[in-house]
């Protein structure tokens, strides 16, 4: 038992957590004024702007997984420009990955910091512009300052959902071992090889850490609320 | 001097209506906003600092802040608001709040002097009361030395003592950075102690403007008290009945008659007179 855990291999655990902490980096830039935008404004475009953020929860995998293999691929304009351009390939290895989970955990990060935003007092907002701030400023030293919980809740529910994607990760990425193998893949692959103790002790492991996660999330949550922070 | 002539359609309560407003006030004016809710006071003061947007021109000391479809932002008009419910960055502390604003430590400090806050400058916002986070946020809209004063009913939300307090320090803040200053307010006894000047709406238009006097005393010229209050319980005591009215924050039992009860319901508004030939006046 004691040997089957010192010989278990942890890349996949790995490479899951290192794919996970980069799309929370990137799509945290990229969210942040996209739900500031998207809570603030009154434009009719943006029940169009909330529909293709929110896309990404209903569609399958394999479809979001598909149309990203096919836009990167080395045969489309814009993967053949990379390719030609960087000599970078943006499928079947990380780079692929982390793009497509951009995609896929785009939501994830959008619509808690929008509510969070839209559930702030907006005299505040305004308050802010009196003073003189503009809305950038207003952002990052007012709006998010006093939306930390649902801060907190994008960030590790975005760093959660990556770590449990499957479906994209298949698609775009393969089953490169240290480079594409991530945990939910490499459990996918036990399975098939009908090497249970190994898709148990890994199954085991995600649902203790996830479990672990989402109890922090929480836990810091109620915490905030008490005091009101 | 500050010219508004304004339109501006309103979606109230009462169905559409047009607010109308065309006023000027000289500098240094104390003006109140009076009126029923859903007349447009706070809709007009709102258009003032930018926060919305009306067809029209605003003109503050020889500055356009709106025409056609220029819109000075709110950034840039250098006033200073108060909201009804404070308003305050609840991640800073009191002294940050001011600070956020301006650079200013010197000015920042003469302020909380002014509105007794000293000894709370470092201290959340969220610990402090009602009344110490109104004056937090009064401070606040000064640290730009705001040549107009937005107030939208800044104390209706204190109880009697904190208000007559604050008002006090409002008027003190008006006369020390000469600003002009708009308030909306529903309490008469604040008007008539704070404004020079008061307009009154109704329905999106300007039914009157003048003193206080003029405009407050008005209705009620003759020598008659009359209270408006909202009857709770027309109680039998032997052979008469007592009315129980409440006027503001006090309980009155008037004595009425058979005719009158049996025209009288319960959670009914009416109103209470009697002609005021010899009040007593003492002082509290």
């Amino acid at each position: 038992m004691f040997e089957t855990l010192l010989s278990l291999d942890m890349t996949p655990f790995a490479l899951s957590f290192k794919l996970a902490l980069i799309t929370t980096l990137i799509l945290f830039v990229i969210a942040l004024p996209l739900a500031w935008w998207l809570s603030q404004t009154t434009s009719k475009v943006k029940p169009y702007f909330e529909t293709l953020t929110a896309l990404p929860i209903v569609l399958p995998p394999s479809v979001l997984g598909f149309y990203i293999l096919f836009a990167l691929s080395q045969n489309s304009p814009l993967g053949a420009f990379f390719e030609e351009s960087f000599g970078i390939k943006l499928v079947f290895n990380f780079t692929g990955l982390v793009i497509a989970s951009c995609f896929y955990s785009l939501p994830f990060m959008v619509q808690p910091l929008q509510s969070g935003f839209e559930a702030l007092n907006k005299n505040m907002i305004e308050a802010s512009y009196i003073c003189g701030k503009s809305k950038t400023q207003t952002l990052l030293f007012v709006a998010l300052p006093n939306a930390k919980a649902a801060l907190i809740s994008a960030l590790v529910i975005t760093f959660a959902h990556t770590v449990g994607e499957f479906g994209v990760v298949l698609m775009v990425g393969g089953s490169i071992p240290g480079e594409t193998k991530v945990a939910s893949v490499a459990i996918y692959e036990a399975v098939e090889i009908m090497n249970y103790t190994q898709a148990h002790i890994y199954s085991a492991i995600m649902v203790v850490l996830s479990f672990l996660t989402l109890l922090g999330v929480y836990l810091i949550n109620g915490r905030m609320k008490r005091v009101g922070v | 001097m500050i010219e508004i002539d304004i339109t501006k359609p309103l979606h109230g309560v009462s169905g559409e209506m047009l607010l109308e407003a065309k006023l000027t006030i000289a500098e240094g004016d104390f003006v109140a906003l009076a009126g029923e809710s859903g007349s447009g006071k706070t809709t007009l003061l709102r258009i003032l600092a930018g926060l919305e947007h009306a067809e029209g021109t605003i003109e503050v000391s020889g500055e356009t802040w709106q025409e056609k479809s220029f819109h000075m932002p709110p950034q840039k008009r250098g006033i200073g608001f108060v909201f009804q419910d404070y308003a305050l960055f609840e991640n800073m502390s009191v002294i940050e709040n001011l600070l956020f604003v301006q650079k200013d430590n010197v000015l920042a400090k003469h302020l909380l002097e002014i509105v007794e806050l000293s000894e709370l400058s470092h201290r959340r916002i969220t610990t402090l009361s009602g009344g110490q986070k109104q004056r937090v946020s009064l401070a606040r809209a000064m640290m730009k030395r705001p040549k107009l004063l937005l107030l939208d009913e800044p104390l209706s939300a204190l109880d009697p003592s904190m208000r007559t307090k604050l008002q006090q320090e409002i008027l003190t803040l008006h006369k020390e950075f000469g600003t002009t200053t708009l308030m909306v307010s529903h309490d008469p006894s604040e008007i008539y102690r704070l404004a020079n000047r008061v307009v009154m709406l109704e329905k999106g238009r300007i039914k009157s403007e003048g003193t206080p006097k003029e405009v407050l005393l008005q209705r009620s010229s003759s020598q008659k008290f009359s209270f408006t209050g909202e009857l709770l319980e027309i109680v039998e005591v032997d052979v008469i009945k007592v009315a129980v009215i409440a006027i503001g924050q006090q309980l009155v039992e008037v004595v009425i008659g058979e005719e009158e009860a049996r025209n009288l319901k319960i959670g009914q508004s009416v109103r209470v007179g009697t002609k005021a030939f010899a009040p007593i006046i003492n002082h509290v």
